[in-house]
């Protein structure tokens, strides 16, 4: 069973006596796009942060590539290979493409009190890098804040991968976006995909997710909802589900109501 | 062809825009401007001849090299407002050490480093820890060691005033390295020009050529985000406000060995030069963005203005007045360039 790259299993989570999510159990197929759908409050981020290391779960297991893990801190799901890309918190604008494409990993070169950046090399890499990813920067020395919020989370995207992520996950990575620019981030989420990475993508965009995803998982006030598989779904059923089916065919009545004219 | 053309002229912008971004740029030519402007208003003759730089880059040389790494801690997001007393408080422990223990000067300085090690991680540790704005955590140790200054001195010496350092053991060797004089032409060029480069130079160098000056960068730029990205945040951090405190201990060293002996209230007020100075050369007041030469730039500037403004016959009193106008000046200017290198094409 090693096809699995993550898997929650009955996984729960409380704050104090607020249960943020209960009896989860999600499957990350490698290689695949997983989306998590749901609603503001339905237990998102929590799902986010026990995957990406920042939350313990309370309850139930997590597995990574079969087996259970514990982590302590984001840098232990990082040496596991697990990388989250966070929606605003990707970059820092005023530092430079390359600059942020290598910080943290930075490459030096010298010895003792002479070690320094290795300036040339690493700007180089991130073009070739960016590049390899279909993002094309004229200068990779130019502030990061100057670039679009689409390529900026592609940035983020190939950075994640360069340093060798197995796993990616994308908390939220087109909410802030206009309709091209979303479109330029899922292109990378599939450009990410073909390089045999694992997706998780968590947005509450049915359409995006239909454009990308390959499982879906619904969230609803904590609770895992429903779960479909691409070829079992159409994009109809998914917005439905996602809006929360029955209740908004209830809500739906509700307005007709009102709305006399 | 059309989109060749429409590709020429971004090139265009952005070299434009690079120019400005460079933060020491705008420090540099207000440099020029302040310096052709003392010397057109200067009635001795003397300004820009080799007494005056002399002079200035006395003044200049104190202010640099605590400005620097000053600048470094508010690229790093926070501030430092113990550092001028820190000043005092290095050169009183140096000065007491010799004088009323009778250590060996060699002795003493480690002692004095360690100490203001020590505070720098205080500093560091308490802004990381309890998430205080480092304003007022550092507001706090400076009235801390004012106070200390002027009561341990007092309890001490019975005077505010430690004197007679000259008498130790390891004076002149010490004295020679850190405030001895170079005879240029016809006038004394202090040693401390030397330090001032010097300290220019490796601010720079760590600033901009090192993992750590990138985590600098990082800490002051987005901390959720450097943390993200791997970076020890509070650590850099830390590491910072021990920078600028030892840097402030060179300076109280250098001061009480060229004094021979140290007045309680040492340095208190200049803390607010440092900060000036870093503003002026560039560093934005937010953090993560700025240039240690742009520091030194500012310090200049201001030995520029306390030696020109004497040559010109004004009240010297009007060199606070001109720093304000400065300062403004300098940071309107660098808030409209931070504008347009985050927000120019979002």
């Amino acid at each position: 069973m090693t096809e699995m790259a993550l898997e929650l299993k009955n996984v729960g989570k409380s704050f104090g006596n607020v249960i943020a999510l209960a009896e989860v159990s999600v499957k990350v197929r490698k290689a695949q796009v997983t989306c998590i759908l749901g609603d503001n409050g339905a237990g998102k981020s929590t799902l986010i942060k026990t995957l990406s290391g920042v939350h313990k779960p309370s309850s139930g297991v997590y597995e990574v590539e079969g087996e259970e893990v514990s982590f302590d801190s984001p840098r232990d799901a990082l040496a596991k290979g697990i990388a989250t890309v966070y929606q605003d918190l990707a970059t820092i604008p005023l530092m430079s493409v390359w600059r942020n494409f290598f910080l943290g990993n930075e490459i030096t070169t010298g010895w003792g009190p002479l070690r320094r950046l290795d300036t040339k090399k690493m700007k180089d890499l991130a073009k070739v890098q960016l590049l390899e990813m279909g993002i094309d920067l004229r200068d990779t020395g130019q502030p990061i804040g100057t670039l679009s919020g689409g390529e900026r989370q592609a940035v983020a995207i190939a950075r994640a991968i360069y340093f060798g992520a197995k796993v990616l996950i994308l908390d939220e990575p087109t909410s802030a976006l206009g309709v091209r620019q979303s479109g330029i981030v899922l292109k990378y989420v599939l450009a990410a995909k073909d390089r045999g990475v694992s997706v998780v993508f968590i947005t509450h965009n049915p359409h995006h997710a239909f454009l990308v995803g390959d499982f879906f998982y619904l969230l609803n006030r904590g609770h895992l909802a429903n779960e479909f598989e691409r070829a079992k779904v159409d994009l109809d059923e998914l917005t439905k589900e996602m809006a929360g089916g029955a209740e908004l065919d209830a809500l739906t009545r509700e307005i007709q109501m009102v709305r006399t004219d | 062809m059309a989109t060749q053309i429409k590709d020429e002229r971004v090139a265009q912008t952005s070299l434009a825009t690079k120019l400005l971004q460079r933060p020491e740029l705008g420090a540099l030519i207000g440099a020029a401007v302040i310096f052709f402007l003392f010397w057109s208003v200067d009635t001795t003759g003397n300004f820009a001849a080799v007494g005056g730089t002399a002079g200035w880059t006395d003044i200049a040389a104190p202010i640099g090299i605590i400005a620097v790494f000053v600048a470094l801690l508010m690229i790093g997001g926070e501030f430092d407002l113990s550092t001028g007393v820190m000043v005092g408080t290095s050169g009183l422990l140096a000065g007491l050490l010799t004088t009323e223990y009778n250590l060996n000067v060699w002795v003493a300085i480690p002692i004095v480093f360690a100490f203001a090690a020590l505070v720098g991680f205080i500093n560091g540790f308490v802004v990381v820890k309890t998430g205080l704005p480092s304003f007022i955590v550092t507001l706090a140790t400076f009235f801390v060691l004012r106070g200390a200054n002027l009561a341990v001195t007092k309890e001490l010496t019975g005077t505010v005033r430690v004197a007679n350092v000259e008498d130790a053991a390891g004076f002149d060797g010490a004295h020679a390295i850190f405030a001895s004089k170079l005879m240029i032409g016809t006038s004394n060029f202090q040693i401390s020009i030397l330090w001032w480069i010097l300290a220019t130079i490796l601010a720079t160098w760590l600033l901009t050529r090192t993992q750590f000056g990138n985590w600098i960068f990082a800490a002051g730029g987005d901390k959720t985000a450097a943390r993200n990205a791997g970076v020890p945040v509070d650590r850099t951090k830390i590491i910072l406000f021990m920078m600028s405190s030892l840097s402030a201990a060179f300076v109280g060293i250098m001061f009480v060995l060229r004094l021979q002996g140290m007045q309680a209230g040492q340095g208190v007020g200049m803390e607010f030069f440092y900060i000036i100075a870093a503003a002026v050369g560039g560093t934005l007041l937010m953090g993560g963005a700025g240039s240690a030469i742009g520091a030194s730039i500012g310090a200049a500037i201001m030995g520029i203005a306390d030696i020109g403004i004497p040559y010109a016959l004004w009240d010297q009193d009007w060199r606070w007045t001109f720093i304000g106008v400065i300062l403004l000046a300098a940071v309107l200017t660098n808030t409209f360039i931070g504008n347009r290198a985050k927000g120019a094409r979002r």
